[in-house]
């Protein structure tokens, strides 16, 4: 075998093996999808089954039995609500930041990444207290709010990443015809920076979605979502796989997807730049 | 009037951030030194470091730092040592590459609580799961993952998750390695660990410190995967720092001692803080 030869296989050998490894990694996933369709029985089956009669059984009875609809609804309020939020809290200070920096905008920016590595754990005791105290435990309001805040120094940050880019000519010139800076935000910087405030979005709806701590600890079931209602799976043991399955993936599908398109700004804005 | 414009636009932000810092911050050092028990209300008065005490010398205080410090340091090994390998695997091109790029990073996305049952139910299960299935097609005997080593078993789930984050880190940082200094390396004769020694792991220093340290944050405060799977048991095998500040608060309704707890946790995730900011800083102009 000669040089060109040997490179080839190898070349070969390493492709087999990525493969290989993607469908390792995928196929929990898969399987999980895959047990959703079976029943109770044939999801618990020794050898598993793979070929049989898909059913759609299971997604009816999880409605049945636990809302799911109730669940993704309280998730899809708090993961937009604390998205938009954060958003409307970080436009215009991203704008300031990136248009008028001055001395202290680099500590300032430093200063709020920072505030993203407090333990969560480090405070429960007290968010805990306020929120009973002022009612609102097991409440999509709570939930909200402490969302806009764990996400506003990733939002703030790739805002401003994204801001920066704009040519300061462009913004120069609508000043002189005497734009507000409202009009200024709204008409000119968010539509040139539009992929990136909508991956920013994206971004931060994709975390708020799987954010468990807050959601386990404040909410129950009025308010939880579906990171919490999948942990009330864990407790009876037995034959529920494929109910399990079923919530499993209904939760987990849009967001997977999601997740897909905005892998850019996921490096970006969980290295907070420090990757390109 | 640019400059005040500019402060005032960044006002909300900068306030609501420091009150979401300071306010909860402030109340868990102040609950840190004063007798507070949810079940014993009329128990007040003031503290000093006897809460800090209580939790240094709780017999679960030893093991679950152990735990913590095992399970972070296990799960950064796994992560960026499968996390590089993969990545170079894949920094190729060949057909269907989207395809198995997309695989390899979908368990970042799936919620930790789902990631957690699923591993313990259809994997893990001794008696259905697949793991035990496999490990029959092989005349073993199945494992009991979660009951017999429930440390190794959150180590396992955890690392399922977090071998994507760093895959996306290291392929993203490899795209833009210089493509003529590898191709120079290979026409001089450099073998594959020459090149990987050389070149590729320089090149990946700072992404794989980055990794490192963002890793190091989230693990410390891994909680839901431990909190649906094995409750921090049997006994405190699976106890990390987190799980172990929740049950004196919400099961243990002691929350001086949980808060003395909380400001050890901020001080453990601080030291990492410290240098990862540092680093950022160091790359970010403004």
């Amino acid at each position: 075998m000669n040089d060109t030869q040997r490179a080839l296989w190898s070349e070969r050998a390493a492709i087999t093996a990525a493969w290989v490894a993607g469908i390792l990694m995928f196929f929990p996933i898969f399987w999980m999808a895959l047990t959703s369709f079976k029943t109770e029985l044939e999801a618990i089956a020794v050898p598993p089954t793979i070929i049989f009669d898909p059913t759609l059984e299971n997604f009816s009875l999880i409605q049945e039995r636990t809302d799911y609809t109730g669940f993704a609804w309280n998730s899809i309020i708090t993961s937009v609500g604390g998205t938009a939020l954060a958003m409307a809290i970080a436009v215009p200070a991203a704008y300031a930041m990136a248009f008028f920096p001055g001395r202290r905008t680099k500590d300032v920016l430093l200063w709020m990444l920072s505030t993203k590595m407090l333990p969560a754990v480090g405070v429960l005791m007290p968010i805990y207290l306020i929120s009973q105290k002022l009612g609102l435990l097991d409440t999509r309001i709570v939930l909200v709010v402490i969302y806009a805040m764990i996400n506003l120094p990733i939002v703030i940050w790739l805002l401003f990443t994204y801001f920066r880019e704009i040519p300061k000519e462009i913004l120069e010139a609508s000043r002189m015809d005497g734009t507000s800076t409202f009009n200024e935000i709204v008409e000119i910087v968010i539509p040139l920076s539009w992929g990136g405030v909508a991956s920013t979005a994206l971004l931060s709806i994709v975390l708020l979605w799987n954010e468990a701590f807050w959601s386990i600890n404040l909410t129950s079931s009025d308010a939880g979502t579906l990171t919490a209602l999948v942990a009330s799976f864990s407790s009876p043991e037995g034959l529920f796989w494929s109910k399990l399955s079923a919530v499993s993936t209904a939760a987990c599908a849009p967001i997977v997807v999601l997740g897909w398109f905005c892998q850019k700004q996921l490096v970006q804005g969980l290295t907070f730049g420090a990757v390109k | 009037m640019n400059r005040a414009l500019a402060r005032w636009l960044q006002a909300p932000g900068i306030v609501l951030l420091a009150l979401w810092m300071i306010v909860p911050l402030s109340m868990t050092l102040y609950f840190s030194t004063i007798r507070y028990h949810l079940l014993y209300p009329e128990r007040t008065g003031f503290m000093g470091f006897d809460n800090y005490e209580f939790f240094g010398t709780d017999p679960a205080f030893w093991p679950a730092l152990g735990n913590t410090l095992g399970l972070v340091g296990s799960v950064l090994v796994i992560s960026v040592v499968l996390g590089l390998a993969i990545s170079i695997l894949v920094d190729r091109p060949f057909r269907g590459r989207g395809i198995v790029r997309v695989m390899l990073i979908s368990p970042f996305f799936i919620m930790p609580t789902v990631n957690a049952l699923l591993w313990k139910n259809m994997m893990m299960n001794p008696i259905y799961g697949l793991l035990a299935v496999v490990a029959r097609v092989f005349g073993l005997e199945p494992v009991n993952w979660l009951a017999d080593y429930p440390l190794l078993s959150i180590i396992i789930i955890v690392s399922w998750q977090w071998t994507p984050f760093a895959i996306l880190i290291f392929i993203t940082s490899l795209q833009s390695q210089d493509t003529e200094q590898k191709e120079a390396a290979l026409l001089d004769g450099a073998g594959f660990w020459a090149r990987f020694w050389m070149l590729t792991l320089p090149h990946l220093a700072r992404p794989i410190a980055v990794v490192l340290m963002i890793q190091m944050i989230f693990h410390l405060s891994i909680f839901a995967e431990i909190f649906v799977t094995t409750g921090g048991g049997p006994g405190t095998e699976s106890t990390n720092l987190t799980f172990m500040i929740f049950s004196q608060a919400l099961l243990q309704f002691d929350i001086g001692v949980a808060s003395a707890g909380g400001v050890f946790a901020i001080i453990l995730a601080n030291i990492v803080a410290v240098f990862l900011i540092r680093m950022i800083g160091k790359n970010l102009v403004v």
